[in-house]
């Protein structure tokens, strides 16, 4: 009993000190959102850890009546479940197609699709940004809907063939023989029950386009059609002036409920994960 | 009762495996030949020859590139960083990461919350997170500093001087906060990565190992460890692929300063070709990330095959 | 309701033949049974005439059609697999409708025909659920329900016991017979069980490294197995085997009795026995040693029914008797079967 004890109390320290470095930043985060000009940069002795003064509002009046920001919020959205669709529509079948139909040269294909996620941007960008010009869609949210795919389809289908692979062939051949054609059987058994792995790469796709910077730096100017990353530090970070309360709050508003969701979908994730990384490979 | 003559159709398309192989790879096999094989051929011209924003056509084909390249010093700083930033902040996630997810594979009250907090560099968008951090290190409003301060750690006489720390201006300093940064974004991920290898593990082994009596440690190393290390691989190789490639921590932070001392290759690609306009020095900077990520590879490959023959 | 025919059938996966030259007529309503032990190519058959798998050569033809290259869904069977491969995602209602719906039943036929199917096999009370809140009977029900639902022409069945425990089997053995001979469909049933072949086949085919080793009923087989690997894989225990000289003498446990229960023996034989363990299993006592009149000194077994009361004590040497019309005879050589041989016994040796 004692062993036992003095080890959940050991599993809280250590919980508690990955919650400070983890959670720290978000505390600050939304400390700052609250706090007015003169808290925030006059008094320099008060501890800045606590309000010293009243908390106000006007960080987030001025982030949402003076920025663009539900435009960008919108314009993630818009951008992520864009790419997220294409993602499903092209990797679901792609992974299915690598693991069960292609026979040896299925597993080499597609280890090669993933090295493609390997190559880094950096290197695409170049190319990258006459082909956007090329296309038409520069300055526009267009661009980042085409190219986002390019990184998230390689991963996807990497991650989906493992989740194909552990579906049972029997069910497959089982419904084949119920009177469907292959295809039929495939639509009808096989993704429903890969659902687990493709809400697994929905939830990893939106992620990464989240998390994309560089080309949406690079290809979008025009405040309307920013996104939340370049919207919000191109908006509030004026010269040298930084609108510290805004953009704190801008993040702080982004990552919770993202956060929520994400810890709501956690188990399945690794379920998806375990399934699709582990076993099937 | 109808016979077999009766029943419908002969083979359909729709049945043939060969057909479907094709049918349901190509759209994806597509995107990707014509959105990154094409813009990969591309950019190797590019690094052999001599573009730029001025003259964006390929005139002739070189070697000065890179030679010019290879023999500036600030490549050579940059590799170098990218070498070290990788290493740090790879081996730091992978050790928290494994602790972590050891500790969330407990059970304990309060998990869903703490879950949430965890999970909460992955959910913000890295260049929010980064000016986060950009706040969080401020050379005069950090509460880091405020918090050394008053543990008298800085202030007349006190062990790190009177003076503020300027976390981001000092060499090794603003090294140091670029990796830690870059450790608490990876972690959630590296996490959940290696959760899903812990869970992964069948419960009658891990009842084994109690019934056996093994010590805690030694159940780990001797039967844990060996049977998540495919994952632990998996989340490494995704470690790597994000630092190695990574230029918003750096480019928000620091942009490489101060001197380029956190300058690195994908950032100094992005500087000399986009900003600088310089595509093909752009181009064959970002080349040298190749050959890692390349090796990064073989290991997957590696790893794959392992876990097949299992 | 259909033959099904099958010529000169091949199967070959890379080097191997995992089916070789299989010519094979099962009649309407016939319950064939596929013996062999694993890897003898038993299973790929049975997928052949599924049209799971393709035959590299030969033909397969259902009620006179050739098959070969029709998919699955237009060859009218319904199979079972070995673990039932019940829809995960579909409660056993939509389990059982799902070969309806291909066809584009209507629902208030696929009702009643599903509630029919489930009343059959007993399942009705469990059509809401789903396949993982059932016991492996339950699946096992609901599986012959979907597969009969669609009232195939031929019943395809791949070790659907295999996953019942000892009990269970033995009921569900039953069962299937009785269910089989009501709706009277041709069936091709697989296994490796020669319990369940001996007990449930019209006719037993005993493959091996892809070949048909025998064709014949269970009695048939039993009586006179067609080579050494049909006589050591029926019965359990299976047959004794003797060489001398050129020759492999084979007799069941069952007719190698202690002398003086003979008297229903035609022209018996006395052999002795060197008994070195006894095994009592109620209804009868296995006697496991050696003989050593016949050929070299070979290890057998003797089954005695129960209602024999002779005493038998480990560790020595008794006059035991077989008669001489159930014995078999094998080419050492080749294993086949071939006709009797005049059999040299030395009574006094080893005594």
């Amino acid at each position: 009993m004692i062993r036992k004890a003095g080890q959940t109390g050991l599993t809280y320290f250590l919980i508690t000190l990955f919650i400070l470095f983890t959670a720290f930043p978000f505390y600050w985060m939304l400390i700052t959102t609250f706090k007015n000009d003169n808290e925030l940069y006059r008094n320099r002795e008060a501890n800045p850890l606590v309000f010293n003064q009243a908390p106000t509002l006007d960080n987030l009046r001025l982030l949402f009546n003076n920025t663009n920001y539900q435009t960008f919020v919108e314009n993630s959205l818009k951008v992520g479940i864009a790419v997220v669709v294409i993602t499903v529509l092209l990797a679901v079948p792609a992974s299915y197609s690598l693991a069960r139909l292609a026979g040896a040269w299925g597993e080499r294909l597609g280890i090669m699709i993933f090295m493609v996620y390997l190559i880094p941007p950096t290197l695409l960008f170049i190319p990258m940004s006459q082909i956007v010009s090329f296309l038409g869609l520069r300055d526009s949210l267009w661009s980042l809907i085409v190219i986002y795919p390019t990184f998230t389809v390689p991963f996807c289908t990497w991650l989906l063939m493992g989740f194909m692979k552990s579906i049972p062939v029997d069910v497959e051949e089982q419904a084949m023989v119920d009177g469907y054609s292959r295809f039929g059987a495939i639509l009808r058994v096989v993704f429903p029950l890969a659902l687990p792995g493709i809400l697994t790469v929905v939830v990893f796709a939106f992620t990464l386009t989240t998390h994309e910077f560089i080309y949406a730096l690079a290809f979008i100017t025009t405040s309307s059609q920013k996104v939340i990353s370049t919207g919000v530090t191109s908006e509030l970070i004026r010269g040298d002036v930084f609108f510290w309360q805004a953009i704190m709050g801008a993040g702080l508003l982004v990552a919770i409920p993202v956060a929520l969701v994400y810890n709501l979908f956690l188990d399945r994730f690794i379920a998806g994960f375990t399934m699709g990384a582990v076993t099937g490979k | 009762m109808g016979t077999v003559s009766e029943a419908r159709g002969g083979p359909k398309l729709l049945d043939r495996e060969g057909f479907l192989a094709v049918a349901m790879l190509m759209p994806a096999v597509l995107y990707i030949v014509f959105l990154v094989g094409i813009p990969f051929v591309m950019a190797v011209l590019f690094s052999f020859s001599d573009v730029s924003v001025g003259s964006p056509t390929i005139d002739r084909f070189t070697l000065e590139t890179f030679n010019d390249v290879i023999n500036d010093p600030v490549f050579r700083r940059s590799l170098q960083n990218s070498f070290v930033f990788t290493l740090f902040a790879q081996g730091l996630v992978l050790i928290l990461a494994t602790v972590l997810a050891i500790l969330l594979n407990r059970n304990f009250r309060g998990k869903w919350i703490v879950r949430l907090l965890i999970l909460l560099p992955w959910a913000t968008p890295i260049a929010i997170g980064a000016i986060n951090w950009l706040w969080l290190l401020d050379s005069v409003y950090s509460p880091l500093t405020w918090i050394l301060r008053e543990v008298g750690l800085i202030g007349a006489g006190a062990l790190l001087g009177p003076r503020n720390v300027i976390w981001l201006g000092q060499e090794t300093l603003a090294m140091a906060s670029i990796i830690a940064i870059h450790v608490w974004r990876m972690l959630p991920l590296s996490t959940v990565i290696i959760l899903a290898g812990l869970s992964s593990i069948p419960q009658d082994i891990q009842d084994a190992v109690q019934v056996d009596g093994a010590s805690f440690l030694r159940g780990w190393f001797q039967v844990t460890l060996p049977l998540i290390r495919p994952i632990l691989m998996v989340a490494m190789l995704f470690g790597i692929i994000f630092s190695f490639t990574d230029m918003t921590v750096v480019h928000v932070l620091t942009r490489g300063n101060p001197n380029n001392t956190t300058q690195v290759l994908a950032s100094w690609a992005f500087y000399t070709g986009i900003e600088g306009g310089s595509l093909a020095k752009g181009a064959a900077t970002a080349i040298f990330l190749m050959p890692v990520l390349l090796g990064v590879a073989i290991l997957m490959l590696r790893v794959a095959r392992r876990t097949e023959v299992r | 309701m259909a033959v099904v025919e099958i010529r000169q059938l091949y199967k070959a996966f890379g080097e191997v033949n995992a089916v070789n030259d299989v010519n094979l007529t099962i009649q309407e309503g016939e319950f064939l049974v596929l013996l062999g032990p694993s890897g003898s190519g038993k299973t790929s058959l049975l997928r052949m005439i599924a049209g799971l798998e393709k035959p590299t050569g030969g033909e397969i033809r259902i009620g006179g059609v050739v098959v070969n290259e029709l998919p699955p869904r237009a060859r009218k069977i319904a199979m079972v697999f070995q673990s039932y491969a019940l829809y995960p995602h579909m409660t056993v209602y939509n389990n059982i409708a799902f070969p309806l719906r291909s066809v584009g039943m209507d629902r208030i036929n696929i009702q009643t025909r599903v509630e029919r199917a489930a009343k059959m096999f007993n399942i009705y009370h469990l059509l809401q659920r789903k396949p993982r809140q059932l016991s492996g009977g339950e699946r096992q029900r609901v599986a012959l329900a979907r597969a009969v639902v669609r009232e195939p022409d031929v019943f395809l069945l791949d070790e659907p016991l295999s996953n019942l425990d000892a009990k269970l089997r033995a009921l569900a053995r039953d069962e299937l017979k009785q269910f089989q001979r009501q709706i009277g469909v041709t069936t091709v049933y697989v296994t490796h069980d020669q319990v369940e072949a001996m007990g449930m086949g019209d006719r037993v085919v005993v493959m091996n490294y892809g070949r048909v080793q025998q064709i014949g009923t269970p009695q048939a087989l039993y009586r006179a197995p067609a080579n050494t690997f049909v006589a050591t894989f029926l019965g359990s225990p299976p047959m004794n085997l003797v060489e001398q000289d050129n020759c492999i003498i084979g007799f069941h446990p069952e007719h190698f009795l202690p002398k003086g229960i003979d008297q229903h023996m035609q022209s018996p034989i006395t052999i002795p026995f060197e008994v070195t363990r006894v095994e009592y299993l109620g209804s009868e006592r296995f006697l496991y040693g050696y003989v050593q009149g016949v050929g070299e000194r070979t290890r057998v077994v003797s089954n005695i029914p129960s209602l024999v009361q002779l005493a038998i004590e480990a560790g020595r040497t008794y006059d035991f008797v077989a008669d001489l019309h159930d014995l078999s005879y094998f080419d050492k050589m080749s294993g086949d079967r071939i006709a009797p041989v005049r059999l040299q016994i030395a009574q006094a040796a080893g005594v």
